[in-house]
């Protein structure tokens, strides 16, 4: 019997063995902030189309994590979407906006 | 002890003089969205715009630019309504001066909604370069 360092050294010499080689794509996508990559200063709340993009089909607002969005603009987009849906450019409640 | 309360009250006046002067100078940049009711005829439209128009000049604004975006439907309805007349102003303004402003917005019965945001340095360059972009296709 192996050590358990020789068995991990040793890759398939070890007693640890897959039948087929484990081909799992382990690249995470990487993200990054549409904003900052594009040199964008100020979000637009008159553009309602291009603020369709940052919200769900409910017409919620989609979080950073999904968006990849940096914080700084995270919280202009926000506050741009918010003001549009004041003037009735963007819905509050939706159903199926896309 | 006399001679020093005297000069304290000068400095002061000085100080305040100086807060006035900064007042009247800084005029802030402004852009201002509001929707009137779809129920006004074209006139009406036009005469409530220009009222909202000499209300500013009136009180010391300068009008940088207007835009009209004619009957737009609304993404849900205000006031039992679907549609409005959008209207756009870009102003330069002294601050104090807004929320008197704001409250004739109020007290209009045909707006239905009206929305005033000063602009700092990022979005007055946006401003700017909409404006170009809007002109030509108008013309």
């Amino acid at each position: 019997m192996a050590s358990i360092e020789q068995q991990a050294k040793g890759g398939s010499k070890g007693e640890i063995r897959y039948l087929t080689p484990l081909d799992i794509d382990t690249q995470v996508k990487v993200k990054y902030c549409r904003f900052k990559k594009n040199g964008f200063k100020y979000i637009d709340y008159k553009d309602p189309d291009f603020l369709m993009y940052l919200v769900n089909e409910q017409g919620k607002i989609l979080p950073r994590r999904l968006t990849g969005t940096s914080l700084k603009y995270q919280r202009k987009v926000a506050q741009a979407i918010k003001r549009a849906r004041h003037l009735a450019l963007m819905p509050y409640v939706g159903d199926m906006l896309k | 002890m006399r001679e020093n309360s005297v000069d304290k009250l000068k400095i002061y006046r000085i100080f305040a003089r100086l807060k006035i002067n900064i007042k009247i100078k800084t005029m802030n940049h402004y852009e201002s969205v509001f929707i009137l009711n779809p129920v006004l005829s074209d006139t009406q439209v036009k005469e409530t715009v220009k009222k909202f128009e000499d209300y500013l000049v009136s009180k010391g604004a300068e009008m940088i630019s207007k835009e009209d975006w004619g009957l737009k439907k609304l993404a849900y309805p205000i006031q039992k309504k679907k549609t409005g007349f959008y209207h756009l102003f870009e102003f330069k303004s002294p601050g104090e001066e807004i929320s008197a402003y704001e409250l004739e917005f109020r007290r209009d019965d045909s707006i239905m909604r009206y929305l005033t945001v000063r602009l700092d340095k990022d979005a007055a360059a946006w401003a700017e370069k909409r404006r170009e972009r809007v002109k030509p296709s108008k013309k």
